[in-house]
Formats: structure tokens, sequence, C-alpha cells
């Protein structure tokens, strides 16, 4: 058996050890569903709902895509300027870490306040959540470019645009798609804390009307959603990643061929 | 023998002019200076080559004329302007080869045609036809033809710096500034690339400024030699060095040679036991 699929294997059954422990520890320890459900009820409420819960995931899903594919452009655009222009980093710093600090929690009333409860809030505040590590990453990225090659650069008559197209965003997409990863799986928790507080539609408002209903296992197959759903986005950006980036990490492939 | 563009119509017989240029950093009144009142001129088609103590300035005067810093005092004229890079092309390459990590060496040594202009307004019509073949003809003259398609991290550090080389010159400039772009490699690489350069220069023959910590390179490539004093810099020597060309390794060991190599160790030495002494 080669490495590689033993290593596979060895996740997989550790994995499926984690439910089972779960599932046995909560059997003999006689944990009622109200407390904490077994992940076979979980398992077996998801398949049951699974055609209430789909209007749901659809509405948390797009959502949190929008308002994830903003966050992109957003972080992407700030991130730039200030990798690029000191004035940018001087002020837009200081007010992005405020802003970035504070609990999202506490910004959501205040976008139910401007645009009413719904969608609109549930994309705004995924934005909110996702934009940071991005910026963190670009702005990163585009200040390690070494001072010689912008020197190269200038002397032939590059224009700052230019170094920017040419070496700048290109240097950074290996942290890009690093943090495309972290800012997918803050987005989703964006959308969902959105739709607990204000909002008749999506995984987090399901969750929140099962809890009140004392449905715990609905409130765990929710949970199983989004972290099922969490999952399949890392994946495939991760995917993504070693398509458009593969030439900041193919060292370790030619190393070990 | 030599191509059509070697010689470019009307270009002006002084490549390079530092006219009492200084430059110091930092607020008035505390600056620190970097360069002292410098005045020196690079005739067109000259290989000067820049020695001096560590921390000297001589970077400072290849940023001059690069266009990269302007002068505190003084004038800094490029191709007879003040602007270089807008004056003369111009080639750089640094003791770092910085290629960029996602092209191929082909489209690294054709980066320059992608930004300098007449070429870029042709590049993505003839990044695959004439560009291409320029890049492989250049890259044949270092030895590196084979080497096109692959990407920097599978070159040795001699060969990435063979690819700067060519990177510097394929966009054909008039104007080249080298900033010790053999110092971070071993000897016989080292020596093996002098003669690369040489046939480089000899068969485009650009103004060439080189900066090095080698007095055996500054001797074996050079057509004149400028000793710069300890910082804040000046020149105090300027010899011109005429073996005849193209020089081999042979010919270093030549005593004419070993006595061009120690006057020029004993200029350094002295402007360096100076400072120390100012300095005690």
């Amino acid at each position: 058996m080669s490495y590689e699929l033993r290593r596979r294997l060895w996740a997989g059954i550790l994995i499926l050890g984690f439910f089972a422990t779960w599932e046995i520890l909560c059997l003999a320890l006689q944990v009622s569903d109200l407390v904490l459900p077994r992940p076979s009820q979980v398992f077996a409420t998801l398949f049951d709902r699974l055609g209430i819960l789909w209007p749901h995931v659809l509405q948390t899903l797009w959502t949190t895509m929008i308002g994830f594919v903003l966050g992109v452009t957003v972080g992407v655009v700030i991130g730039a300027a200030i990798g690029v222009s000191r004035t940018a980093y001087d002020t837009v710093y200081p007010l992005l870490i405020g802003f970035s600090s504070i609990p999202k929690v506490a910004v959501v009333p205040i976008f139910v306040l401007w645009f009413g409860s719904g969608a609109t809030p549930a994309i705004l505040t995924a934005l909110a959540m996702c934009f940071f590590p991005i910026v963190v990453n670009i702005a990163t990225g585009l200040a390690t470019t070494e001072p010689e090659l912008e020197d190269v650069l200038k002397s032939l008559g590059a224009s700052k645009l230019d170094i920017l197209w040419n070496v700048g965003l290109p240097r950074t997409m290996p942290f890009f798609f690093a943090s495309l990863k972290i800012a997918v799986t803050f987005a989703f928790v964006g959308s969902v804390l959105s739709e607990t507080v204000a909002s008749n539609k999506g995984i987090g408002n399901v969750m929140m009307t099962a809890s009140s209903n004392f449905d715990v296992p609905l409130v765990f197959a929710g949970l199983f959603l989004l972290a099922g759903l969490g999952i399949l986005l890392y994946v495939a950006f991760s995917l993504v990643e070693a398509r458009v980036t593969g030439w900041a990490t193919r060292r370790q492939g030619f190393a070990s061929a | 023998m030599s191509p059509p563009h070697a010689i470019p119509q009307g270009r002006p017989a002084i490549a390079v002019e530092l006219s009492q240029a200084a430059v110091s950093f930092g607020a008035p009144g505390k600056s620190v200076a970097a360069l002292q009142e410098t005045s020196l001129r690079i005739a067109a088609g000259e290989f000067v080559a820049l020695v001096g103590p560590s921390g000297c300035g001589k970077s400072t005067i290849l940023r001059l004329t690069a266009g990269l810093l302007q002068p505190s005092r003084g004038a800094v004229l490029v191709g007879g302007r003040e602007v270089a890079a807008k004056a003369l092309r111009i080639g750089m390459a640094f003791q770092n080869p910085t290629m960029l990590p996602w092209l191929t060496i082909e489209r690294n040594v054709m980066l320059p045609l992608k930004i300098v202009r007449p070429f870029r307004s042709d590049y993505r019509a003839k990044r695959k036809t004439e560009y291409r073949d320029r890049v492989h003809a250049l890259l044949a003259d270092v030895g590196l033809d084979k080497f096109a398609g692959h990407y920097p991290w599978q070159l040795s550090g001699g060969m990435l710096q063979r690819a700067n080389l060519c990177r510097a010159l394929i966009h054909e400039p008039s104007l080249l500034l080298l900033d010790e772009p053999f110092g971070a490699l071993d000897q016989f690489t080292r020596e093996e690339l002098w003669g690369t350069m040489q046939s480089l220069w000899l068969k485009r023959k650009p103004t060439v400024l080189l900066i090095t910590h080698d007095l055996k390179e500054a001797g074996f490539l050079a057509s004149r030699v400028c000793v710069m004093s300890a910082r804040p810099g000046r020149i105090i020597d300027d010899s011109a060095v005429d073996f005849p060309r193209p020089r081999t390794i042979q010919m270093t060991f030549d005593s004419e040679f070993v006595a061009l190599n120690q006057r020029l160790r004993d200029l350094i030495i002295d402007a360096r036991t100076d400072t120390a002494i100012r300095g005690a």
C-alpha cells in the first residue's frame, strides 16, 4: 500500500472514529438528545427534512457567495491601495483594524435598521466578515516585492500600474488564495449570524427557530450542513489555488519527483 | 560585424555626465552625506568600472544615473537629459537576479519588451514570434537556449545571473547599469561570466557602468576604472585600462595586470585607513 493511500485511509478512520466516539459516549452516558444529539440522529434528521431544509441552504449559500464576492472585490481594491500607497497605508490601515475588531453581531442591527431584515443584511455581514483577511494578505504580498526588481522596472520607465500588474499582483496570488480559503468560511459565519438575528429564511433562521422549539437534532443538522458547505467551498478554492499558483508550491513537487 | 542596432543614430557622444552631483539623506541641518560633490563623464560605448570601499556611494552613483534618485546638489545628465528613463534605454542588473518565479526564463527575459516603448505596443502581437526569437537568440549567446522553457528555481545561481544579464539587454539598451552582478557567485562561475559579459559587450557595445568589489573583475572587463574614497565618497582616481580585447583569464596573471590590480588595491586601502584615522 502506498504511503499516500495509507495516509488518507488513516485520516478517514480517525474522522469516522471521532463521530463513533461521540455516538458511543452519548449512548454510554445516556445523554438526552435535548442536550447533545447523537451523530446518527443528526444525520437521520438531515435526511428526513432535507426537503424543508434545502431552500434555506440555497438562501444561505447565495447570500454568502454574493457577500463573499463583494468582500473579495473590496478586499483586493483596499489591499492593493494599501500595498501601493504610503498615505493609504497610514490612513486606511488604522481604520480597518478598528473596524475588524468590532464584533460583527453588533453591526447586524445597524444593517437591519438601514436595509430591513432579509437577504441584504446577510450579504453585508458576510462582506464585513470576510474582506479583512484579503486586505491584509494582498497588502503583504505587494509589500514583499524585491526593491531591486522595482528599480529595474522603474529604470525601464515602468509606471506604478505596470509594476502592480506585472509583478505586484501575480506575486500576491499565493497570499490571495490562502486568504480566500479563510474568507469564504468567514463569509458563512457572517451570513448565518445575520440570519439568526434578522431573517425568516436561511440556515441561521432554521437553527434559531429549531432551538426555540427545543428541536435540538434539527439545530445540529443545521450545524452539520454549515460545516459541510464550509468544507466544500474550502476544497473548491484549494483546487483553484493549486491550478493558479502552482509555481509557489512546485518547488516541493520538484524536490520529491 | 556589429548588428545595425548597435549604433543608434543621433546618439550623444557623452552618455552620462555627473557634474558636481552630491547626495545627502535626512532633514536639512541633520542630513548625512552619502556622496560628496562628484563629477564623472562617461562617453558612449565606454565600459566604466567603479570600485571603492563598501558604503562609499557606488550604488548611489548608479541610482543617480538610473534616475531612481535625484541629486541634492549638482546635476545628472543621461543622454543629455535629466530624466534618465526618457533619454536613453536603460538596462539594469543587480546581484540578486530577481527572476519572477511564475514565469519561464523566456518570459522573464521578455519582461522589458512588455514595458519599454516602442516594444510594448507590439507585445501581444509579437511575443510568440519576433520577440520569442529574439529572446532565444540572446539566450543562445549566453548558453541558456536549452533552458528557455524552464522556471527560475530549476536553474543554478550562475545560470540565473546569465538570464538576468539577458533581461537587462533584451530591449537593446544603450546604457547598461550593473551593481555587483557577479558578487554572489563562486570564483569559477564568476570568471566564466566575465567572459560572457565581455562578448555581450563586444557584440552590442552599450555604455556600461559596473559597480564591483572585485578589482580583478574591474580590470578584466572595464575600459576605465574609477576609484572612490570612503563615505561620503568621491572619485579619487580615474584610469584607463588598455589591455587588448578579447581579454582572457590567463591575461590576469600578466605583470601589467597584476600591477594595475596592486595599484587599485593600494588606493582603496589608503581610502579606508584615512577614514579609520579620521573616525578615531
